[in-house]
């Protein structure tokens, strides 16, 4: 089976332009949306109690509401979760008291109503350590932004680099922007999403780029957009399969990881998409108005692809 | 050229043998069993305890699948939670003869089924986190500061004591914030204190000063003395603890210091969550100081005056104001037991507690000095105290045995010697993180993240398969190798899994095959562009490897900064994240190469390789 019969290099380098419009309207959409709507944060980084409640029946949200209403708290939200059954119970923190004696109190009120309620998962957090999570999650995205550019300034070249971080920090925005707009719940295990989306795309970009520096290496009279788009195009049936057997399990996880999951397997898929959308019509483009140059590559390695005389494909070039 | 060396494919056998047997004690599952150890240093689980449990058993007619006395701690197997729970009242009541006091702990547990030469061999199932079996997660907050205001608190009584044995004289020492002030009337006095202190007090940094027409002393803890006051508060609260959640019965708890003032605990198979938030949440201090009598101080117990400089208002179980002074005689350091009973004369609930040496010595000469006069009995629960008693002390009490009574129920009393038994806390401590996860939930989310990685699993082998043919083959075997080496590490380091980690199971899958499609789209970009079948297959695997490598390593990058900046379920993912990007450098190179040479490179004159369509343009 193939999927990819591809006779001629596509000149993805020709609607460069386009391609980065297109990602450039997205970002600002995203961006947009994050300050306008702003993320619909977790109980662990606004600080909070979380309740989920199984009932035996499917439970009526309003009345559930109204019996939490007679206690007396304020900001509490209730929903499904998963599946009719199931209530989660949003509450915030309130001074004074503990959420033991907060999730016991509704506890009681619920049981009251239905007695074969019961209480699953409670979750507490302090607000302090919802601030701390927030700086946490900022520290690990600049220390994975500034790991991975030193590695591919030392790998390739500092443009390549500063290429690769562009156009995966767009996908990052661009992911979060959809949980602003659609007002998903960003939580701690989402945030863990998007930071393994980060690494996964750029070692997309890495493998185009990977690509571009051969081919500067094999065909010595091509010019730099002729060389991208023949490194875009040999790549692009691995990138396209790959993706879909992440994206399988990533699937899987959707249809069979229940509602904990579900957020997490969502910012996958959506990192995924525009993984593939990013490393290939974007971070090569910026790359190239950035201006790689055959030179750049070739006088870190050049020592080694003459010494590989033991290359058994140094015939097998046309 | 594509021939592996013998020790190469040892290398493979070797690899997998131990990913089989580690990965094995995973199959087995979990059965009941009842745990034994020691709840106090000075016993030991011995042989003699194991024949105790083993009589106590057979006396009760029930008979265990297995004993296995291991480290610290005697567990028996039992094939149902029925006979599991019989056990364990048994075993309680047989080991608990002895004064009605227990000095073990035996909890409810659950353990591997794996036969005996495995676990022989250190091998044991993948070690599952809170969200998978159920359990009481709490994160605390220790109060640094409050550490330190008490530590000057006890410094100043010191400092009193200590200048008047030196005859020195003084007009008032008092604490300000963590700061104690002395004042004297002339400067004889404050260098001859100064003196004192730089003798006997070198946590301490003293700095004279002039206050108007008064000579003052301005002495503040030093910050090295500071540092470990707060760090031994810290592992007091910390034994605390662990004395606490001994009286629970709680068979694998987790209690860790976490940076410098936090402090995390974990109560794995915990049902009864609200009693063990009751009993970890209750910070009771026991503090014993004296009533002020003064004519000020007894109009302040009614509310109508002012507190007096130096006193402290708290009120008692019926609401009634009492003026203690601020000065603490004893504190719940000093005491050894607290036991629940009933007042001789009165009939009523009380406690009885014994003190220490020095806390008995100290009770005695406050006794003899007070006669007449009212002492109080403070516990502090959650930052806020309460006088659980103030009697008159009628004489001197020696021995160290004191009666703590007054309006207690029986249950009261019962808690109130819990907590007292269970150690005061060093330091006031704040729950800032909480998880309950109850035990069916668990169970739910151990099936959902199997299914998630099985459907997924068979999903891109499938697919695998038959796009790529015979090399889709070897792709989904060392992804299935992946899988099992994955889980057979988890095993082995005992790493924590959690269903973040799961799907970070499922994900990495999902990652790792991308090495084989670059492996299997090279090779076949080779054989395209006219490459003999042999070189085809060396150049795909020798090409692809560069590109493995960079692309990892960025993966890698993402999965550290995970494993350094994250927490909880984060960390968790991002522990198998890691290891999953390891393996899987392993298996989807190393061990599949070793599967493709194997099986074509013997064929010297091989003309077509199973790998799908190989167009040609």
């Amino acid at each position: 089976m193939e999927f990819f019969k591809i006779k001629r290099d596509i000149p993805f380098m020709k609607r460069a332009l386009v391609f980065n419009a297109v990602s450039f309207i997205t970002f600002l959409a995203a961006v947009f949306f994050l300050f306008q709507r702003g993320l619909h944060l977790s109980v662990e980084f606004t600080g909070g109690t979380l309740m989920e409640v199984s009932y035996s029946q499917p439970a009526d949200l309003a009345t559930v509401r109204q019996q939490i209403a007679t206690l007396g708290l304020s900001d509490v939200q209730v929903q499904n979760f998963g599946t009719a059954r199931d209530v989660m119970i949003r509450m915030p923190a309130v001074k004074g008291q503990s959420s033991a004696q907060q999730s016991e109190q509704v506890m009681q009120a619920l049981r009251q109503a239905d007695a074969n309620a019961q209480l699953r998962r409670t979750e507490f957090v302090g607000p302090q350590v919802g601030d701390e999570l927030a700086i946490d999650g900022l520290k690990a995205l600049a220390f994975v932004v500034v790991g991975i550019m030193i590695y591919l300034a030392m790998r390739f070249e500092w443009k390549f680099a500063v290429a690769a971080i562009i156009a995966n920090l767009h996908d990052v925005v661009i992911i979060l922007g959809f949980f602003a707009f659609f007002q998903w719940e960003f939580s701690l295990p989402v945030l863990a999403a998007v930071l393994a989306v980060l690494g996964y795309s750029v070692n997309e970009s890495v493998v185009i780029f990977d690509r571009i520096r051969e081919n500067f290496r094999r065909y010595r009279k091509m010019d730099t957009v002729q060389i991208i788009d023949n490194a875009i195009t040999s790549t692009i049936s691995r990138t396209i399969i790959t993706h879909g057997c992440t994206q399988l399990m990533v699937l899987s996880m959707l249809l069979f990881g229940g509602a904990t999951l579900h957020y997490f397997a969502l910012a996958l898929t959506i990192g995924i998409c525009f993984g593939i959308y990013s490393s290939v019509f974007v971070a090569a483009a910026i790359a190239m108005w950035l201006g790689i140059r055959r030179e750049d590559l070739i006088k870190h390695t050049a020592s080694k692809a003459e010494g590989s005389s033991d290359d058994p494909n140094s015939g097998a070039v046309v | 050229m594509n021939r592996y060396p013998i020790w190469k494919y040892a290398i493979i056998l070797v690899a997998l043998w131990v990913g089989s047997v580690y990965t094995l004690p995973n199959f087995f599952g979990e059965a009941p069993a009842v745990q034994v150890s020691a709840g106090k240093s000075s016993v030991k689980v011995n042989a003699d305890v194991q024949a105790r449990v083993e009589a106590a058993l057979q006396a009760a007619g029930l008979q265990p699948d297995a004993i296995t006395s291991e480290g610290a701690s005697l567990k028996v197997r039992f094939d149902s939670t029925e006979a599991q729970l019989k056990a364990k009242d048994a075993i309680q009541h047989a080991l608990s003869s002895d004064a009605g006091q227990s000095s073990y702990v035996v909890a409810l547990n659950l353990l591997s089924r794996s036969p005996s030469w495995l676990s022989a061999l250190g091998a044991a199932p993948m070690y599952l986190g809170l969200d998978l079996r159920g359990g009481v997660h709490f994160m605390l907050q220790v109060d640094m500061d409050a550490v330190l205001t008490k530590k000057a608190e006890s410094l100043a009584g010191d400092i009193r004591t200590a200048l008047r044995e030196k005859n020195v004289r003084h007009t008032g020492i008092n604490r300000v914030g963590q700061t104690i002030d002395i004042r004297f009337r002339d400067a004889t006095m404050q260098e001859a204190a100064l003196r004192v202190l730089q003798d006997q007090f070198a946590d301490l940094q003293a700095t004279a000063s002039t206050d108007g027409a008064e000579q003052k002393l301005v002495a503040v803890i030093r910050p090295e003395a500071a540092r470990r006051v707060q760090a031994q508060a810290v592992k007091q609260n910390i034994t605390t603890l662990h004395n606490r959640i001994n009286e629970l019965g709680v068979a694998e708890p987790v209690i860790q210091q976490q940076g410098v003032d936090r402090i995390v605990v974990q109560l794995p198979g915990v049902q009864d969550t609200a009693k063990a938030k009751d009993i970890l949440g209750r910070t009771a201090t026991l503090e014993v100081r004296m009533v002020d009598e003064s004519a000020e101080a007894r109009a302040a117990e009614f509310g109508t005056a002012a507190v007096p400089f130096g006193d402290e208002r708290y009120l008692d179980r019926n609401g009634q104001g009492v003026v203690v002074k601020k000065q603490v005689i004893l504190t719940g350091e000093n005491l050894t037991d607290a036991q629940p009973g009933f007042d001789n004369q009165t009939q009523e609930a009380a406690v009885h507690l014994t003190l220490d040496a020095k806390g008995s010595r100290i009770f005695k000469d406050v006794t003899r000095e007070n006669v007449g006069k009212r002492m109080a009995i403070l516990l502090f629960e959650k930052g806020k105290g309460e006088v659980v008693t103030a009697p008159v002390i009628r004489g001197e009490i020696g021995g160290g045995r004191v009666q703590i009574s007054g309006h207690m129920s029986t249950v009261e009393a019962n808690d109130t010697a819990l907590l007292l038994r269970a150690g005061s806390l060093a330091a006031p401590m704040e729950i800032i993180e909480e998880r309950t996860i109850g035990p069916s939930l668990g169970a739910e989310n151990i099936a959902k993240g199997f299914d998630s990685v099985t459907w997924g699993f068979i999903a891109v082998t499938a697919f695998m398969c038959v796009y790529y043919m015979l090399f889709g083959v070897f792709s989904s075997v060392a992804l299935a190798v992946n899988l099992l080496l994955l889980v057979a590490v988890l095993s082995m380091l005992q790493a924590t899994l959690t269903l973040p980690g799961m799907a970070a199971m499922a994900l990495v899958l999902g990652m790792a095959i991308d090495a084989n499609v670059l492996i299997n789209e090279r090779v076949r970009e080779e054989l395209r562009n006219g490459a003999a079948p042999q070189s085809a297959i060396h150049a795909g695997y020798d090409r692809a490897w560069a590109t493995i490598l960079d692309s990892n390593v960025t993966t890698l990058i993402a999965g550290l900064a995970l494993l350094a900046f994250g927490s909880g379920p984060v960390r968790g993912f991002a522990v198998v994240h890691c290891l999953g990007i390891l393996t899987s450098m392993f298996s989807a190179v190393f061990f599949s190469r070793g599967l493709v040479n194997l099986w074509y490179g013997r064929q010297k004159k091989l003309k077509n390789v199973s790998i799908g369509t190989v167009w040609r343009g």
